[in-house]
């Protein structure tokens, strides 16, 4: 009887390890065809990112792979149908030793994880400009209901829901929401960062491989909210000049009207050029908030 | 004439009724299980029971018992709204939009986060401790026994409210917390948003009372000699917990109403433009959330350091370790909130601050998994079906501490809020921790209070399933949260290679649905099979604390004499030294609670006036209040004695002697 349960046991537990080993192989398949935006990055700060998140599951592993190890030992050995002799100390509940050591490794763990969390706060501010020898490039970025205003101020054009831009080339950020709130985040470059009405965020991101990639609405914002997913083509600078003297060449004029014609809740398809821009758009729909007390 | 009629109703009109074929069909069904209901106890003549029993009783294991049946069921309704989420995005790959339109679904998971956090969650954890809180203190009742009834039928009248939004009206699209501006009448003219503000603030007000209530308990009502130091850990994290209650609540009532008055008055305080600033509610919301999640937590630690050293049978390991780590994580709880809004551009500073605070939890949590696991070194383990769910919470929730780390590193969390990846972490602490934590107390309870025992089996399958499904729900979506996937979208372009993932996680979540199918069955078989289970020494398990000193289940009164404590594990000590706990028979009459039809009163007028508020129908509002007012002064302001019943001393003999027998025969 003894002996048929324990090959019960055995068969269960075999069934058990077949079946993760068949998930971890299909989980394996899976993530060789997809990309994992967030751990194969194509910008340099969500690289720095990918290593903290790196850095940080290892520390944490110093803690959980112990917890996992003394959990499956001591209830193997100390569960009561094991008949192998063990001991028994049902008064025994205190030990300085054991308890200062439990309280003394998260306590370290966590004070090195503090001190990178301090270091890369700092390091990774979204506010703070990234150094580079480039010459930066300004994208004002607009949250409307329900897509994604794109205004290069020095270029002097915008574009909905496409956002293309220069690889290794730090791109400066103002965002801001004509509507309620949301956030901007492209998983392959880095940071999001929320977009609200009445206040202008910023944000540094610079791509340093070319490539399609997506942008992600990343706060609820109402029924047209999961048609607010943009593309973000970084390309070399060549084809970035191409590209904005193309959008140069169209005849769509983003003047106060036409904006507040696309500001009109409505989710759009393709996306949408405009060869010239009302100087001082992003400003007027942040202020517009403003006044009015 | 007409204008005034209209008036009359506020925005209530006939054009409110469902019209949506799968609403109508939920409405309909909910209306038809209600009416089915009445007629059932009409025909079995159980009104009058139901009346004196149940509805007006003020005794701490029957309002836990109600709170745990209407947890339980709106746990199936937030369990079918997950289900109905996780076949949306599992087939929901563009050019396919899914079965249902954006406003449903972001209905339904508006609706899910509400039902399981307010009234699953909270419902769970104050059924239980109002089931065995006073009993492990050795006391007889709660401080506040009508109060305890008010609290339940405040909670309960929240719950209505949340579920009358399905048949009238519609609930809020605008997420689980309705962040503004998107919850202000500008981007939300409907009534949904108003049903979330009112049956949160019912419900709130009704938990404010709870935490006053079991915090004045432990305070007040120990037995003598059960110094704070050797109450059972439960009543600490239960004391934690209530001490965050008592701070917070205060901070979402003030949030909610402000909310309430920028709706229904133009008033200015979170709107884009008018001078509002959204970002406060945002702030505020969370100093209240980030709280509440460690409200509901630090119960179910109680559980497990009950539990434990009970299927160990070995002391707790580390109590005075544990009291501390509890009382830091009640105080770190305080200094988090901003972790849930690092992107919204707060300087390196305060998001470091923040970022730190965050992961300093993770140390007296860690503490608390190192003493369990412990309490269990040099044991003697029973893998009962409590095990299973301690077992799996260990493995799980530690998953969710270090994503729950990593996530309080704010250049990371710029990388993952707001993504699955988030989703996947708060439903790995809350089911695996809160949930799983609740579920192996009302095992190790329930023949306490039924005085028969759940079969064993099944309750184990039922665990296997919950957890085996939960990390095949779950586990996809950190995986989805990396690759880029936000929560709450309706529809994702095919092209993006998601529907896969979505597809396992619909089937982690079917697994989760088979548990509670099993659990149901678990309580079915365990009915009828109830007479092969019996309790007849009100300790089945071999257990510690005070509680099972009681017969299974315990008189109305708790104990006939009130124990006398000289140690921790007052009823474990007495067992090994062949004492009594309980030690005299000289009986002297008992006073309790009376009974009182208050609680239900002061709950329907809340309701009404909830009702009137999200309508506007300002009469009735003002009714509603006048009348729950009143009975709150009536019930306050009569004598004392007009509020308690004596038991006769010779009536408390006679039911100890038969439990003795009892006893003695088993």
């Amino acid at each position: 009887m003894l002996k048929q349960k324990g090959q019960g046991v055995k068969k269960g537990a075999l069934l058990g390890i077949a079946t993760a080993l068949a998930i971890v192989g299909a989980t394996a398949v899976y993530l060789h065809s997809h990309t994992v935006a967030v751990m194969s990055p194509s910008g340099i700060v969500a690289e720095k990112e990918r290593h903290l998140i790196i850095i940080a599951l290892l520390l944490s592993a110093i803690v959980v792979l112990p917890v996992y190890v003394l959990t499956i030992l001591i209830a193997l050995t100390y569960r009561e149908t094991n008949k192998k002799s063990k001991k028994y100390r049902p008064e025994w509940d205190h030990s300085w030793l054991l308890e200062t050591v439990w309280w003394a490794i998260p306590i370290t763990i966590i004070g090195i994880l503090s001190v990178i969390t301090w270091q890369s706060s700092h390091a990774l501010d979204p506010y703070q400009p990234l150094s580079s020898s480039v010459k930066p490039v300004d994208v004002q970025v607009i949250a409307l209901d329900w897509k994604w205003l794109f205004i290069y101020p020095a270029q002097h054009i915008a574009s909905v829901n496409m956002l293309e831009l220069p690889v290794n080339t730090p791109i400066n950020f103002s965002i801001t929401s004509d509507s309620v709130m949301n956030s901007f985040w492209i998983p392959s470059l880095g940071s999001q960062i929320y977009a609200m009405p009445g206040m202008s965020s910023q944000l540094h991101l610079m791509a340093n491989k070319t490539g399609n990639f997506t942008g992600s609405p990343a706060n609820i914002s109402g029924k047209g909210f999961a048609d607010m997913l943009f593309t973000t083509k970084a390309v070399n600078q060549q084809a970035f000049n191409s590209w904005t003297d193309s959008v140069k060449h169209g005849s769509r004029y983003l003047d106060l009207t036409a904006y507040h014609n696309l500001a009109k809740p409505g989710t759009i398809s393709a996306p949408q050029y405009y060869s010239n821009v009302e100087g001082g758009l992003y400003n007027y729909t942040v202020m517009q908030y403003m006044g009015d007390m | 004439m007409l204008g005034l009629f209209a008036g009359f109703l506020g925005r209530l009109t006939l054009d409110q009724l469902p019209h949506n074929p799968v609403t109508a069909g939920a409405a309909a069904s909910m209306v038809l299980i209600v009416i089915a209901g009445i007629i059932a106890m009409t025909y079995f003549k159980k009104w009058r029971w139901l009346w004196d029993e149940w509805l007006t009783t003020t005794n701490h294991k029957r309002i836990g018992v109600m709170y745990i049946i209407v947890a339980l069921v709106m746990l199936l309704r937030g369990l079918a709204d997950a289900l109905m989420m996780r076949a949306q995005q599992a087939t929901a790959a563009s050019p396919s939009h899914g079965l249902m339109s954006p406003e449903m679904f972001q209905q339904v998971f508006s609706a899910h986060g509400t039902i399981m956090i307010f009234f699953v969650g909270m419902g769970l954890m104050f059924g239980i401790i109002n089931l065995v809180l006073p009993q492990g203190l050795g006391a007889r009742d709660v401080a506040f026994p009508f109060l305890n009834a008010t609290s339940f039928w405040l909670f309960t009248a929240g719950m209505l409210l949340i579920n009358m939004s399905l048949v009238i009206g519609e609930f809020s699209a605008a997420g689980w917390l309705a962040y503004p501006p998107l919850s202000e009448l500008k981007y939300s003219p409907g009534v949904g948003v108003d049903y979330w503000i009112w049956s949160l603030q019912i419900a709130g007000i009704g938990s404010l009372l709870s935490g006053i209530n079991f915090m004045t308990t432990i305070l007040k009502m120990r037995a003598p000699g059960m110094s704070m130091m050797k109450i059972p850990m439960f009543a600490w994290n239960v004391f934690g917990s209530m001490v965050l209650v008592a701070f917070a609540f205060p901070i979402l009532t003030v949030t909610l109403t402000l909310l309430y008055l920028d709706r229904a008055f133009g008033m200015h305080f979170f709107t884009a433009g008018g001078g509002g600033n959204a970002m406060m509610y945002v702030n505020l919301i969370w100093a209240w959330g980030h709280p509440e999640v460690y409200i509901l937590v630090l119960p179910a630690f109680g559980v497990f350091s009950e539990i434990v050293p009970t299927f160990s049978r070995k002391r707790l390991f580390g109590y005075t370790s544990m009291v501390y780590a509890t009382w830091g994580i009640v105080f770190l709880s305080f200094i988090v909130w901003l972790h849930h809004f690092f992107t919204m551009g707060a300087g390196a500073d305060v998001n470091a601050f923040f970022g730190i605070m965050t992961m300093a939890i993770a140390i007296p949590t860690g503490v608390k998994i190192f003493n369990w696991l412990f309490t269990m070194y040099q044991g003697q383990i029973r893998f009962t079906s409590p095990m299973v769910w301690f077992l799996g919470f260990v493995f799980l929730f530690t998953i969710g501490g270090v994503t729950g780390v990593l996530m309080a590193v704010p250049a990371i969390d710029y990388q993952v809020h707001n993504s699955l990846f988030l989703v996947a972490h708060f439903h790995n602490m809350i089911i695996s921790g809160v949930v799983f934590g609740f579920f192996a107390g009302l095992t190790y309870w329930f023949p306490k209070i039924f005085g028969f025992r759940l079969n064993e089996r099944i309750g184990k399958y039922a665990a296997y399933c919950w957890i085996g499904g939960f990390a095949l729900a779950f586990f996809p979506l950190y995986i989805l949260g990396l690759m880029g996937a936000t929560r709450r979208l309706d529809h994702y372009d095919a092209s993006l290679g998601w529907q896969p993932l979505f597809i396992v996680a619909g089937i982690g979540a079917m697994i989760i649905a088979l548990g509670v199918g099993l659990q149901i069955l678990q309580l079915i078989v365990s009915i009828f099979q109830r007479n092969n289970n019996r309790d007849l020494t009100g300790d089945p398990w071999n257990a510690r604390t005070l509680e099972w000193a009681t017969s299974s289940p315990p008189p109305e009164y708790n104990f006939a004499t009130i124990p006398l404590v000289t140690e921790r594990d007052a009823f474990w000590v007495a067992k090994q030294k062949g004492t009594k706990t309980i030690p005299s028979h000289d009986y002297h009459p008992i006073q309790v609670a009376k009974n009182t039809s208050s609680g239900i009163f002061i709950g329907v007028a809340s309701f009404i006036a909830a009702f009137g508020f999200v309508w506007h129908i300002w009469w009735l509002v003002l009714l509603a209040l006048a009348g729950a007012l009143a009975t709150i002064f009536y019930q306050t302001l009569r004598e004392d004695e007009a509020g308690e019943r004596t038991i006769p001393a010779a009536e408390i003999a006679a039911t100890e002697a038969a439990f003795r027998k009892q006893k003695e025969a088993a």
